[in-house]
């Protein structure tokens, strides 16, 4: 794991830095990323909501959805800077947890090591 | 670049799907194969590396904001098929767990920002460095490998986008998903990730690259057909 040490401390800096992401777009008045729009915001871009979109846009409910944990709706920036910083570490023990047993799978449990 | 639920019409994201599942098959398959155990723990690393990279969002001015997505980066360092998983895995947690990008498009975002774009991006990377093998050459063919396929992500994406109208328009005129044609998705995709976010995600590809070469982790940068194996 030593020779990982590097990356890891990488990924915690990134973590933490990460509101960056959340301050800049507000700072530049920035919107959504093109074709992310939700469905008040497409309602009000081209006059209605289109039939099919409407019937599977909230087919599914995300328990942190853009990584602003629940009751965190219209809360000040530096609550959500705080949820996304969270958000950050919750994704990355789950990617570095789904990595991590799709490589023990791919190598063969990781009892045997080839290197 | 994350397509949402409602956006895609059932023909457009069952389509995806069934394309990826071969190719994640495949990756599989080629991971098992040539993935050696010291680059295995970078497949953990990397998933959460561009977990993390989609969450710097980039403003354009008074526009839409992007991201870069670090996917060339981790096809350099363990090959195009462990990026794909690598990319999959980050793709399907953004999915599930914070609602960015839809669980109906998982597949067809995989195809373009876990598949195309290492893939892409890789290859643009290795024909460059045949042209400039020097250590500087090669950081530089990475970076332009980055933005290579980071546009080629946001290309697809676009199309898949573009061609809803297509199949899906009430008889009144009224879409029945994503409203905006080709003529007008294309370039309000492809504008920014060519001016803005492709040239970061250049940089960072770069930058990375430079970095690798002279740390002691150089040899992630040197993964392929497992000669680390010995």
């Amino acid at each position: 794991m030593k020779e990982f040490r590097v990356l890891w401390i990488t990924l915690l800096v990134m973590a933490l830095a990460s509101p960056i992401g959340l301050y800049l777009p507000r700072l530049m008045k920035a919107g959504a990323a093109w074709g992310e729009w939700g469905l008040d915001e497409i309602k009000h871009m081209i006059g209605y909501t289109p039939a099919g979109m409407e019937k599977t846009a909230d087919i599914w409910k995300a328990p942190v959805p853009d990584y602003a944990f629940p009751g965190q709706e219209g809360a000040p920036l530096s609550h959500l800077s705080l949820s996304y910083i969270l958000s950050a570490f919750v994704g990355i023990g789950a990617c570095g947890g789904g990595g991590y047993l799709l490589a023990r799978w791919l190598t063969g449990g990781g009892g045997k090591s080839r290197a | 670049m994350h397509i949402p639920d409602g956006y895609l019409g059932p023909p457009t994201y069952l389509a995806a799907y069934a394309a990826c599942a071969p190719l994640w098959a495949i990756a599989a398959r080629r991971v098992r194969q040539t993935l050696s155990a010291r680059h295995a723990p970078l497949l953990a690393i990397a998933a959460a590396f561009s977990f993390l990279v989609m969450m710097f969002n980039i403003p354009l001015p008074g526009g839409t904001t992007g991201h870069a997505v670090g996917g060339v980066l981790i096809a350099i360092a363990i090959g195009p098929w462990g990026a794909m998983l690598s990319l999959t895995i980050a793709l399907v947690i953004q999915a599930l767990l914070f609602g960015d990008g839809g669980i109906t498009a998982i597949g067809a975002n995989c195809l373009n920002i876990a598949f195309l774009m290492p893939f892409t991006g890789y290859y643009a990377y290795c024909l460059l460095s045949r042209f400039f093998p020097s250590d500087k050459g090669r950081a530089f063919a990475a970076g332009i490998g980055g933005w290579v396929g980071l546009n080629c992500a946001a290309l697809t994406t676009a199309l898949m986008f573009g061609i809803q109208p297509l199949f899906h328009t009430a008889p009144d005129g009224r879409a029945l998903y994503s409203p905006y044609p080709i003529a007008v998705a294309l370039p309000a995709i492809l504008l920014g990730h060519m001016v803005l976010f492709g040239v970061v995600e250049a940089l960072v590809t770069g930058l990375a690259v430079h970095y690798l070469q002279r740390s002691r982790s150089a040899w992630i940068l040197h993964s392929t057909a497992g000669e680390a194996a010995s």
